[in-house]
């Protein structure tokens, strides 16, 4: 097995994972956690520095927090956090938030939930290495329907003007926001123009691929923060739920289970 | 002449000289460095300070970034701003995270003068008594806010404190003991318990004076901590003058120390209860001497609620 099939297979496997807690849960948020699952995986199974001290660890933010059961998959599937967590998801005292909670999990870098914060946050992290002279990167996921918020165009102006080359913000391209397609609801229209204009490096990738998710992601940008615009499906892996507005939120039932899990074991990427 | 000194710049006098042996502090601006104080530590250490622009929302989340990188930002704008614009990212970034983040909020109150209503914060109190996990401080002069960046400092997690614009005369000293969360009493007495926050402190004091000659003897509490508030004091002092108390604060009446303190009263016996604050309005422009007129904030009012605590 090469490394891409090693993370095809980690995605499978998260993807699952994924659906088992949110079942379990009885809510959550399928279609974006599926839209970043491979995201996530190439982050955390290969580009990340995670060896070592804690503090010179790359830090990861999931300012999309809803989509938090992909990465509770993986940080299970890595050992940081034991199995038993699992059924835990949305429960009291669960370290599985509904939103991502670094109190209640040490091993989630930032709280995040509330759209558009964790940009911002990841500036304040990228400038914090750099005025201390250190080498760590900062990984930010954003969703693609968050950037309506106003908070995300001031980090992305002051990314730019502090030269935050260790910052690499990804958009989660997958077109649809809540309740209605982004390009109905409120246009981001030329998002390559819009970032590169704010001063970033951008590349566009597909986001499933993990062959552009690796270069992307390592990618060395002197001197500038790097926008990496993932196009992505929402629901990815399951039929019915990609490109689907209706799967933000909503539960499979009866035979949509079955299915969606027969799709899953035969998710093949490419 | 006494000298005036306004808290917003002793509270940066203060940061910047503990600054000094603390390499990890950090001043973070929002384009308002003259008017907080903290282009004191702009000078005093300019690598170490951040100016994000005119972004409060963003000065918050950028100072959340670098505490969660080992550092200990001091973030400032003025209070109506930073309490208001950035509210929600103080709300989940920083109290709900339990982050390391220190915010302060200069032009509290009416005093902030001339600018008008839209510059004067009367609400920044109540907002930041909501948030769990938020530490509360509101000096009342100079020598008081140059000893609160140590208490912040010393304090792991989220503290917003509250400055001036305006000048006033020093009601303590360098030496005076300064605790997180403890009452200072300033002033003995037997009759009436004043009780105020930031320059209504120095307000209070010529207050007593002025009952002190109608042989009313009031005592002075001096609450620099909002939250957690020194209820214990504050009960037994009420009681020692006979339950009747006066609650001072240059603040909205709604959510600040006047309601602190009379929840903390609640379950006490025969308290007589009277405040002098700024009675659900907003500001606008004047003078200083004017605005404390127009809104009766003044030694005088402070007086006469005095009086008509112990004579009800």
């Amino acid at each position: 097995m090469n490394n891409i099939e090693f993370l095809q297979e980690k995605a499978r496997k998260i993807r699952i994972e994924a659906l088992d807690m949110i079942l379990k849960a009885g809510s959550g948020h399928i279609g974006g956690s599926f839209s970043v699952t491979d995201i996530l995986v190439a982050l955390y199974y290969d580009v990340m520095y995670l060896a070592g001290d804690f503090s010179d660890h790359d830090r990861f933010i999931l300012s999309k927090g809803h989509a938090n059961p992909a990465l509770y998959a993986i940080l299970m599937d890595k050992g940081y956090v034991p199995q038993e967590a699992k059924y835990t998801l949305r429960q009291y005292g669960s370290p599985f938030q509904g939103h991502p909670d670094s109190k209640m999990c040490s091993f989630i870098d930032c709280t995040t939930g509330s759209l558009g914060h964790g940009i911002s946050i990841g500036v304040g992290m990228s400038l914090g290495f750099k005025k201390q002279g250190k080498k760590n990167r900062v990984f930010v996921v954003a969703g693609d329907g968050e950037l309506d918020e106003g908070i995300c165009w001031e980090a992305f102006m002051a990314a730019a003007n502090f030269d935050l080359d260790n910052l690499t913000v990804v958009i989660d391209r997958n077109m649809i926001q809540l309740g209605e397609r982004t390009e109905n609801l409120m246009r981001l229209g030329d998002l390559h123009d819009k970032m590169a204009s704010f001063g970033f490096v951008v590349t566009e990738i597909d986001g499933h691929d993990f062959s552009e998710l690796i270069v992307a992601l390592k990618k060395e940008t002197p001197t500038t923060p790097h926008c990496i615009i993932a196009h992505t499906v929402k629901g990815k892996g399951v039929s019915f739920m990609e490109d689907a507005i209706a799967w933000h939120g909503c539960l499979p039932k009866g035979d949509q289970i079955v299915q969606a899990y027969n799709e899953l074991q035969e998710y093949c990427h490419g | 002449m006494v000298d005036k000194r306004a808290t917003r710049h002793g509270f940066y006098d203060g940061l910047v000289a503990l600054a000094g042996n603390h390499e990890e502090i950090f001043a973070v601006d929002a384009d308002l460095g003259s008017a907080t104080g903290s282009h004191l530590f702009k000078k005093a250490f300019p690598e170490r300070y951040i100016d994000v622009g005119i972004a409060e929302q963003n000065l918050i989340g950028i100072s959340a970034g670098l505490a969660r990188v080992g550092l200990v930002p001091f973030c400032s704008s003025m209070a109506v701003f930073v309490t208001g614009r950035g509210f929600e990212i103080i709300r989940n970034a920083v109290a709900y995270s339990h982050i390391n983040v220190k915010i302060v909020g200069s032009h509290t109150g009416i005093t902030a003068a001339g600018d008008g209503g839209s510059h004067q914060a009367i609400a920044d109190l109540a907002v930041m008594r909501a948030l769990p996990n938020m530490v509360v401080l509101s000096p009342c002069d100079y020598h008081q806010a140059a000893k609160m960046a140590l208490l912040m400092y010393e304090h792991d997690g989220p503290v917003y404190v509250r400055t001036s614009r305006e000048p006033v005369e020093d009601v303590t000293s360098v030496q005076d003991d300064l605790q997180l969360g403890k009452a200072q009493k300033l002033r003995t007495g037997k009759d009436v318990c004043i009780i105020a926050t930031g320059m209504m402190t120095v307000l209070a004091c010529k207050a007593a004076q002025l009952l002190a000659h109608e042989d009313i003897q009031a005592s002075i509490l001096n609450i620099h901590t909002i939250k957690p508030l020194d209820t214990e004091t504050i009960r037994i002092e009420v009681l020692t003058c006979g339950g009747h108390v006066v609650v001072c604060e240059e603040a909205n009446v709604y959510g600040g120390l006047s309601e602190a303190v009379a929840t903390a009263l609640v379950e006490d016996n025969d308290i007589i209860f009277e405040r002098v604050a700024i009675e659900d309005r907003f500001g606008q422009s004047g003078s200083t001497e004017v605005l404390l007129e127009e809104y009766g904030i003044t030694p005088e009012a402070i007086v006469r609620k005095a009086r008509r605590a112990v004579r009800r």
